[in-house]
């Protein structure tokens, strides 16, 4: 659906008639991805020690012959750059993704990936585990934030498709977000009577990308595979879903089995991504609706074009951070907003909008 | 001609009256949800008044307010406890209207204020103010109302492209919201920690110690624009069809827009203002209010009223869970706002009625 009324007779030609150009992604993709690859480089190479780019390639393909050459860079690159940056490329592209198929499985563009509540679940079950069960350390309780997600989720998921209309997006979409304030009720009446479980659950709560190593990132490298390839799978089903729960049923997609499929997926990924870095879920999303603003509404190019902006932006906004207010680093969030949002602003204002 | 007319056709009754010149459908079933919302809202409103380290029999709660009974009750009621009844009911009525009236331009049952950015630029501008200018007196919900104008306007002129519509609304409310809402956590985190314990306690929604000076602005805008929102409804009616639709019914789309959005962000200005970013009132009040009267669009009169009976029942419960402790009433209109919502969507009775 478009609504700027001026479309059909606009003089500027067809082009801008039919909403979007029939632009040829390729080439955009793989101006993306290459930016993608320096924007990685680069977050291996700034930091409170600069480390020369050509270097930076050599310790990382060559690790033993670094190490005998400068110990020092090797332990900085493969003990905390490199760790911190695989974690913003898995986070970005689970949160990209995520928000991507949550705008497309309930046609709303205020649709986040923490719609399902798997921020809000997340949150509660880190609260549990601090108050309750006494968990201090801080990859002791991503486990708890993790099946907090899930739980959360599945109930969201259930409670949506109740009643004799089944399961519609709207009713999915309330059922999420009341889901969501009503853990985030019952986690500020936790935290208010605890103040030690207050003072983690913030320092979760701001969100970060440092701090991890290899170990946590390979426990969740499962879950994000499997989320990822469920959601890639999804792409063709949701294009036909956008034309309306009907036409998709006429169209042969069994418009259930493909809910259920979108749901499991944004719950594995937006799961563990919530979980290690905190609920960092405005990149996921405003990320997609850049996509959609280059690529229009076709879903087999928007979520491969979500997986390599959203990672562009939260690595970019992680670099900054680390820049802008040296010594101390500024959240990645934070930079995050005051990149994207001015230049997400300034594309809704000169494209055409290719509606959900 | 006569003065009251009445005429059924296709199950639904028409009335009409001579004087003043009025028509419309007669919904036996709004007009009989509103009456129990508001008889609901007033009992939740005397036992609230009754209730505290001072208990008042709620049956002498009418007569104290007007004057008539024993002087220290009559004080107690009328003083102490009258201007946190009032701000509840009169805020979460503000909430919600302004929550049915942006659901309905924007078509999208999730775009409450709080989701497009005007509480959270109301936010930022009180974080602001006792972050970066503490000690320089400046009044806090002035603050508020000053930063959720601006942060409406600047939203409306940023969509605005030879018109505004309400996706377009929706996308830059998204980006001002988060860029807002990044700038709060960011002066959070430069603030001491007795700054920052002072702006999170306004954060949450809080009632407790609102005296007259909060009710009197409040209750003037709510005067003004709460009949205003109504008068305005029906274009609601014809904008929920879709801009295509509501112009060639003869609504003039951009300006009813307009309208319709000044007062929606006046109200939640005006009620933040007064009691900080109440929870979710917004977002669920009007849609409780659409599946209790059965319609496809958010009713305005239900709407205000569901929001009354939300806040007040929440501070009431509040109060009662834990006596000794304030517990921000924000907390509770999220449990049990949800708790409803989520009651309405599973028992939606028949096909389309739940979404």
């Amino acid at each position: 659906m478009t609504t700027d009324q001026a479309a059909p007779v606009s003089p500027t030609g067809p082009t801008r008639a039919t909403g979007h150009r029939p632009t040829r992604p390729v080439g955009l993709f793989l101006v993306a991805t290459t930016v993608l690859i320096v924007l990685s480089l680069l977050s291996v190479a700034v930091g409170s020690r600069q480390i020369p780019l050509d270097q930076v390639v050599q310790t990382l393909l060559d690790r033993a012959a670094a190490r005998a050459a400068d110990p020092q860079v090797e332990a900085i690159v493969w003990g905390v750059r490199l760790p911190r940056t695989v974690l913003g490329l898995l986070v970005g592209i689970a949160l990209g993704l995520s928000g991507a198929l949550m705008q497309g499985l309930t046609r709303n563009p205020l649709a986040d990936p923490g719609l399902l509540g798997v921020s809000a679940g997340a949150a509660l079950g880190i609260v549990v585990a601090i108050a309750w069960f006494g968990i201090a350390t801080l990859y002791g309780y991503i486990w708890f934030a993790f099946v907090g997600a899930l739980l959360a989720s599945v109930v969201v998921y259930l409670l949506g498709g109740l009643g004799r209309g089944g399961s519609t997006p709207v009713k999915v979409a309330l059922a999420g977000v009341a889901i969501t304030f009503l853990l985030n009720s019952l986690t500020s009446a936790i935290v208010l009577r605890d103040p030690d479980a207050l003072n983690r659950y913030r320092f979760w709560a701001a969100g970060s990308l440092s701090g991890p190593d290899f170990g946590t990132i390979g426990q969740l490298l499962p879950f994000l595979a499997v989320g990822t390839v469920l959601a890639l799978a999804a792409a063709p089903a949701l294009n036909s879903l956008a034309l309306g729960d009907d036409v998709a049923t006429a169209l042969g997609r069994r418009v259930g089995l493909v809910r259920l499929q979108g749901t499991l997926a944004v719950t594995l990924l937006a799961g563990s991504a919530v979980a290690v870095a905190g609920p960092v879920v405005f990149v996921g999303l405003v990320v997609p609706h850049l996509a959609r603003l280059i690529t229009g509404p076709n879903h087999r190019w928007l979520l491969p074009f979500t997986m390599v902006l959203a990672p562009s932006l939260l690595l970019l906004a992680d670099i900054v951070g680390r820049v802008v207010a040296r010594p101390s680093e500024v959240g990645v969030g934070i930079i995050a907003a005051f990149i994207g949002g001015p230049f997400f602003i300034m594309l809704v204002r000169r494209r055409r909008l290719a509606e959900l | 001609m006569t003065l009251l007319e009445l005429r059924r056709s296709g199950g639904r009754t028409a009335f009409r009256l001579g004087r003043p010149p009025v028509s419309g459908v007669l919904r036996g079933r709004v007009l009989l949800c509103c009456l129990g919302l508001a008889a609901l809202t007033f009992v939740v409103f005397c036992v609230g008044i009754a209730t505290g380290d001072y208990p008042v029999s709620p049956l002498r709660v009418v007569p104290a307010l007007w004057g008539s009974g024993d002087p220290g009750q009559v004080f107690i009621v009328r003083e102490l406890r009258l201007p946190r009844a009032l701000t509840a009911v009169l805020a979460g009525a503000a909430f919600a209207v302004s929550g049915a009236i942006f659901q309905t331009v924007t078509r999208n049952p999730l775009a409450s204020p709080d989701m497009i950015g005007i509480n959270a630029g109301a936010t930022t501008a009180v974080v602001a103010g006792i972050v970066l200018a503490s000690g320089a007196g400046l009044s806090l919900p002035a603050l508020g109302l000053a930063g959720g104008l601006a942060t409406a306007a600047l939203i409306y002129l940023l969509a605005w492209r030879g018109g505004a519509t309400g996706y377009r609304i929706v996308l830059v409310g998204i980006a001002v919201s988060w860029m807002c809402a990044s700038a709060t956590d960011y002066l959070l985190t430069r603030a001491q920690l007795t700054e920052a314990q002072a702006a999170l306690g306004w954060l949450v929604g809080n009632l407790n110690g609102r005296g007259w000076e909060t009710v009197g602005p409040l209750s003037a805008a709510v005067l003004v624009l709460l009949p205003a929102g109504m008068l305005l409804g029906r274009w609601t009616r014809t904008l929920h069809l879709g801009d295509e639709v509501a112009r060639g019914l003869g609504t003039p789309v951009q300006l009813a827009r307009l309208c319709l959005v000044v007062v929606g962000v006046a109200l939640v200005a005006f009620a933040t203002a007064a009691t900080g970013p109440v929870l979710f009132v917004a977002l669920a009040a009007p849609q409780v209010a659409q599946r209790l009267v059965g319609l496809s669009a958010p009713p305005m009169l239900a709407s205000a009223l569901t929001g009354a009976l939300m806040v007040s029942a929440s501070d009431l419960v509040a109060r009662w869970l834990i006596p000794d402790v304030d517990l921000p009433v924000g907390v509770v209109t999220g449990a049990l706002g949800a708790a409803f919502l989520l009651w309405l969507l599973v028992r939606a009775n028949r096909a389309g009625s739940g979404g």
